[in-house]
């Protein structure tokens, strides 16, 4: 069983363009990659319903498991996209 | 023969303004009363599984013609259609023996429910979900699929709430204003409709009551829908258009019709939102550069030498204008991970902007300097503001600290209501203030931004957050120092004169938002832009201030 955390570094948090990066990077790895918070249930991380509902935010840890072949460096390269920035330009928050 | 005495109001979330005859969204397809007896459910859980997937594939196909910020949305909702969770779900309750539209319709009334329970952004997400709904539901039931009408003349698009497959391939020719009875300011249908440049109003009670071709004048602007003859239609959106090439037109500095200034300065995130303003005239200099993305992601804190770098960057970039800074303003609600903030039970009231200085002096000091050294080695105007000030004394170290760094100019923002009550005293020890509506109207009106049952209560022209504005013009007035306006509040064209009129001395907002802000002074003397004033200061609530203030502009 791999296990690694992260922390989402989309500024909207793991929403919307940055959730479904996510969800469909999980499915080509073909692993039963399982998303949740620290110390919270966790869910299939190939369902956008389930991954949306995490309802993650910028800064927020998350933990990823997977297990079969693969699975370390699955969660390796999962890792590293959570932590990226992948929203468009942040709207007017002032 | 319409009621031309009708009048809906809503939530104005992309200005202009649009007319023509209403025609509504087809409506979802409902379900047979007498349930289909599922005899093969294999059969029958392949059938909903292809339907789904069809409706994935649909949305997709949609993606590939739509604008990108049109396309993100869609691909996320094919994702949701095409969910093995939501499979599941549907292939369970078609074993339990539901035919395949029933169990479609139970899955994602169910996972809806979930959303509309955590409220806030996947409250208002929950649109996307009837809308695969009913197409999946439409394509079982062999029923036409439900969407935007094809009336053959230019209309007004109503709907209950528009979901991004509806409004992705609109037709700006065609639609001249969208209105719904639901949504928020968030809601997909107001963020499509500005990026479309399509007028909008959402959140409009009564709309759906309009018979389909009934005539009407949708101000997206002042957040009104008004019945008006069939034979004016013409000459309304002809006045319209004529606006917006106006808006186009104008050009230069910020100033009103008689030649009184107003700085129009922008809003930005990095350098890279400044491309397209090299060789503009009406470029006038950065009233907001949110300094957040040299942090964001980082377990480490970024080194002063790192941070002076891309200071330079963007001080060049900014060519010699005006460019304020507003020094890191994260919190338990914008968490930054090297800060270690760790979680607060009420992140909106916490420890965040200055307040993190408390606990760690050194980032905001390491900060200062890097700021103050890239600003002498690119001779640029540089400001410095920090962000959640609520005390003069926290205001007066702040500016203490930058002056003696070598920044010569130092600020308070104005978020909360206390220091808005204490302008006159704050602008004894700062050098300007900076007032951002957002989160002062979230303080003075105790109403989460993020929530959109509270939608109203964020407006902008709501009375105590324009009394509030008034106090600091004021103050700003009496000492001789600049105030200006860095939120949402700054950027709509009918709020900017009243604003100017109070005293505010520069407005900043989004690149996009300044043409139409520019056009507005410009149509107006300074003199107007006061009376405005008194009359938006003088209405008992945010609707009566707005439309009064639309009433005496287009007298």
């Amino acid at each position: 069983m791999a296990r690694r955390e992260a922390v989402i570094g989309s500024r909207v948090g793991l929403h919307a363009r940055p959730a479904a990066i996510f969800v469909k990077a999980t499915t080509r790895t073909g692993l039963p990659v399982k998303i949740g918070r620290q110390g919270g249930s966790l869910v299939d991380a190939r369902s956008m319903l389930g991954v949306l509902a995490v309802g993650a935010k910028n800064g927020d840890t998350v933990v990823l498991e997977a297990e079969g072949e693969g699975a370390e460096s699955a969660l390796d390269s999962l890792v590293v996209l959570l932590q990226q920035d992948h929203d468009e330009p942040a709207a007017v928050d002032a | 023969m319409p009621d031309l005495a009708l009048r809906l109001s809503g939530l104005a979330v992309s200005p202009g303004t649009g007319a023509g005859p209403v025609h509504s969204l087809a409506p979802p397809p409902s379900l047979p009363a007498q349930a289909d007896v599922v005899v093969d459910a294999v059969a029958e859980t392949a059938r909903a599984v292809a339907a789904l997937e069809q409706v994935a594939a649909d949305l997709e196909r949609r993606a590939s013609g739509a604008t990108a910020t049109a396309a993100d949305v869609l691909e996320a909702q094919a994702l949701i259609a095409r969910d093995p969770v939501l499979a599941e779900s549907v292939a369970g309750r078609v074993l339990d023996g539901a035919g395949a539209p029933w169990a479609i319709d139970a899955a994602l009334r169910e996972q809806q429910a979930v959303f509309v329970e955590m409220g806030g952004y996947l409250g208002e997400r929950a649109a996307d979900l009837d809308d695969i709904r009913a197409r999946a539901v439409a394509l079982l039931l062999g029923v036409p699929m439900p969407g935007v009408p094809s009336p053959g003349v230019p209309f007004v698009l109503v709907a209950d709430d528009l979901a991004p497959a509806d409004t992705a391939l609109l037709d700006r020719a065609m639609v001249r204003a969208l209105v719904t009875a639901r949504g928020g300011p968030t809601s997909h249908t107001a963020i499509l409709a500005r990026a479309l440049g399509i007028p909008a109003v959402v959140g409009c009670r009564g709309i759906l009551d309009l018979p389909d071709g009934t005539t009407v004048r949708v101000d997206g602007t002042a957040g009104t829908v008004s019945a008006i003859r069939a034979e004016e239609v013409a000459a309304v959106q002809a006045e319209a258009d004529a606006e917006r090439v106006a808006a186009v037109a104008a050009s230069g500095p910020g100033r009103t019709s008689d030649g009184h200034p107003v700085k129009l300065l922008r809003n930005i995130g990095s350098s890279e939102d400044l491309v397209g303003t090299e060789g503009d005239d009406g470029f006038e200099g950065v009233g907001l550069f949110r300094s957040e993305f040299l942090y964001l992601g980082r377990t480490t804190a970024p080194s002063g030498d790192e941070q002076e770098q891309a200071y330079r960057k963007l001080f060049e970039a900014v060519g010699g204008a005006k460019v304020v800074v507003r020094t890191l303003d994260a919190g338990a609600d914008n968490p930054l991970p090297f800060l270690g903030l760790g979680d607060e039970e009420n992140p909106a009231l916490g420890v965040r902007g200055l307040r993190v200085a408390r606990r760690r002096p050194e980032v905001l000091a390491e900060q200062l300097g890097a700021v103050a050294r890239a600003a002498i080695a690119t001779g640029a105007d540089v400001w410095v503001m920090a962000p959640m000030v609520s005390t003069v004394d926290e205001a007066a170290d702040f500016a203490e600290q930058a002056h003696a760094v070598g920044l010569p100019r130092a600020g308070a923002m104005v978020e909360v209501p206390a220091a808005a009550l204490q302008a006159a005293r704050l602008l004894e020890v700062v050098d300007f203030l900076s007032i951002g509506t957002n989160d002062l109207s979230q303080y003075a009106l105790a109403a989460d931004r993020m929530n959109g049952d509270l939608a109203d209560l964020l407006d902008p022209w709501q009375p105590a957050l324009l009394q509030l504005i008034a106090m600091c013009a004021a103050a700003g007035r009496h000492a001789g120092k600049s105030v200006s306006v860095c939120g949402e509040a700054a950027a709509d064209p009918l709020l900017a004169p009243v604003l100017v009129g109070m005293g505010i001395t520069s407005l900043s907002m989004s690149s996009a938002s300044v043409p139409a802000v520019r056009a507005a002074l410009l149509s107006r003397t300074w003199e107007d832009c006061e009376h405005l004033a008194a009359v938006a200061l003088a209405a008992r609530d945010a609707v009566s201030a707005r439309t009064e203030v639309a009433a005496v502009v287009r007298r």
